[in-house]
């Protein structure tokens, strides 16, 4: 594919099809700097007249910085609980010699088919009966649960890319596995563990569901759930909720700019769900 | 691994050495692999919070439970009930046609674009950069902007009239039904457009070097080398596609609340209502058990049927 005719019809598809994508973002920063009148006056596509920072300082007082940190707290939290329990679940389906080594594989990939939807009901019966209702561990625990089965896929998956004459050269050196482990695999595993990093922070960042179903007062709001409790409280105020938006994608966009390819594989597992 | 030879039964030193030899070189193979204890404690948390709930949601159909107190049982009420709800008949064959929908729409433009964005170019570059857009919001976001910009009073309706027709896309079923469809569409292709893109990118150059050699032209080579090439791609994406059209939720609740009426009303957000609108959370929760078994089902179906289990390689003979 060295020498072609470039493609015009593809172009013109490919470029209407980025005008289809960025529409909602042009409308979603063209609003949150103009005031409620002057947008609804005038329309989502046409330039403002004039430019303010009030959406942005109006969403603040709100809340949201509040709504910030509550989200960073789960985040944090649910990533901590995949990082420790993960890399050595994968370790042992890896390298483990015992049948439930194998058993807790099939395990996790049937745990890929569990769609969290139906698990909200008991989630709120268990929550509730362990007087969770309404806590960070309410969001965190079962968010943390359902980031497990893709993230021992792919970190599986990496291990298993480290050859087994380096792991037999560390027996030899009669290593135990928590010595093969920290000083083999861990340091091998890099890329994995910076992909299941991502995805968890991501699931965790972007979740509603359980937020919206464990959770109700704003002192343990998230962020989504401060968006959508922002919408139905106020209406259909655009530029404000706007501005709610780009806040929260401003972390998601840094580590875009920053980290994209540890980012890109770790959607990537989003597509595994 | 030590073959005893008949010889050495004779010296008791060569046998004795040779077992520890054996011993030894086994314990090395033992040495340093990981034992069951490491897999214990995601196992027992996984457990917990995600295969317990399951079962606790198949006790919870046979109850009656409105949130406060304690769950009462009701035997077989709950799913008798369910069997002659007209709306969660709906809901399934709504659930099924939202997901039609997607993979109908999304497959022929991510696969399209995917195939593109695999070619070389700053500009395919730069354009495939800025399509990644929607995969970094929440989907509670994409929902929530494209619910203000859908609005009749003051969005894109409202200014463009000659596009939108009558502008209320959320009050009759058809256009709701479209809305949440292009919203998947919105939000979706991107990750499948990834996914084609990668997958285009490792298709061996040398099989449409020789289709040139052999006179073949673009379109050709499309349908004869890359989409032959991306099928074990396409099942995969087909069954993402599927598994996240029966789950979709946030978008419903947010753009439609399952209206007009009960005709946007899926199976899960049929469940979310039951449970957090009408505080029934025994019917929810044998609604929940039906999404399971259904989606499992559907699951098991795709992938005996294309063959997925069997996943041939595509580069045979290449």
């Amino acid at each position: 594919m060295t020498r072609r005719r470039p493609n015009w019809i593809a172009m013109a598809f490919a470029l209407a099809w980025l005008v289809i994508v960025l529409a909602p973002v042009y409308v979603l920063v063209l609003a949150a700097i103009q005031t409620q009148p002057n947008y609804n006056s005038q329309g989502p596509l046409s330039l403002p007249k004039a430019l303010t920072g009030s959406n942005f300082s109006a969403v603040i007082h709100a809340g949201f910085l509040h709504y910030f940190l509550n989200t960073l707290i789960v985040t944090v939290a649910v990533v901590a609980i995949v990082l420790v329990a993960v890399p050595p679940l994968s370790f042992s389906i890896v390298r483990g010699r015992s049948l439930l080594s194998r058993g807790a594989f099939r395990l996790f990939l049937l745990g890929l088919a569990v769609p969290a939807q139906a698990v909200i009901v008991p989630m709120f019966y268990l929550m509730t009966k362990l007087t969770l209702y309404d806590t960070f561990a309410a969001i965190i625990l079962p968010t943390a649960a359902f980031v497990f089965p893709v993230a021992t896929l792919i970190m599986s998956g990496n291990m298993r890319d480290i050859t087994s004459d380096l792991y037999e050269a560390m027996a030899l050196d009669g290593a135990s596995s928590w010595r093969t482990f920290r000083q083999l695999v861990l340091p091998l595993s890099r890329g994995g563990l910076a992909t299941i990093v991502v995805f968890a922070a991501l699931t965790a960042w972007n979740g509603f569901l359980f937020p919206l179903v464990l959770t109700q007062s704003s002192s343990v709001r998230v962020f989504t759930l401060g968006l959508f409790n922002f919408e139905t409280t106020y209406g259909i105020n655009v530029p404000e909720i706007s501005a709610a938006v780009i806040l929260s994608m401003v972390p998601i966009l840094l580590v875009y700019l920053f980290a994209r390819r540890s980012l890109v594989q770790g959607l990537m597992g989003v597509g595994g769900r | 691994m030590a073959v005893v030879a008949h010889g050495d039964r004779r010296d008791p030193g060569e046998l004795s050495r040779r077992v520890v030899q054996r011993r030894r070189r086994s314990r090395v193979r033992k040495a340093g692999r990981p034992s069951i204890v490491w897999a214990v404690p995601a196992t027992v948390y996984f457990t917990l919070f995600a295969l317990l709930p399951l079962g606790v949601v198949v006790w919870l159909s046979f109850t009656s439970w409105s949130g406060v107190g304690a769950p009462a049982s009701v035997g077989l009420r709950n799913w008798t009930h369910l069997f002659s709800d007209p709306v969660m008949r709906e809901s399934i064959w709504l659930m099924l046609l939202l997901t039609a929908l997607g993979v109908v729409t999304q497959t022929p433009v991510s696969l399209l674009l995917g195939v593109w964005a695999a070619g070389k170019g700053r500009s395919r570059s730069v354009l495939t950069a800025l399509y990644f857009i929607p995969l970094l919001m929440s989907s509670a976001a994409v929902a929530i902007v494209w619910r203000a910009l859908l609005d009749p009073n003051f969005g894109l309706p409202h200014q463009l009239p000659w596009l939108f027709g009558s502008g209320d896309l959320f009050g009759n079923p058809a256009d709701a039904i479209g809305v949440l469809t292009f919203v998947g569409l919105w939000q979706w292709t991107p990750l499948y457009t990834l996914i084609y893109q990668g997958a285009t990118r490792a298709i061996p150059v040398s099989l449409y070097e020789a289709a040139s050699i052999d006179g073949a032209g673009p379109v050709r080579q499309f349908f004869t080398i890359t989409l032959p090439q991306l099928r074990n791609t396409m099942i995969t994406t087909m069954i993402l596609m599927v598994i996240g059209g029966m789950t979709t939720f946030e978008t419903i609740l947010i753009l439609t609340q399952g209206h007009p009426g009960n005709s946007t009303t899926t199976s899960a957000y049929y469940m979310y209502s039951q449970a957090f609108n009408s505080f029934d959370f025994g019917k929810a929760s044998a609604i929940a058990v039906v999404l399971v078994v259904v989606a499992t089902a559907i699951g098991i179906a795709i992938t005996k049927w294309s063959g997925y289990d069997k996943m041939t390689s595509t580069q045979e003979g290449v």
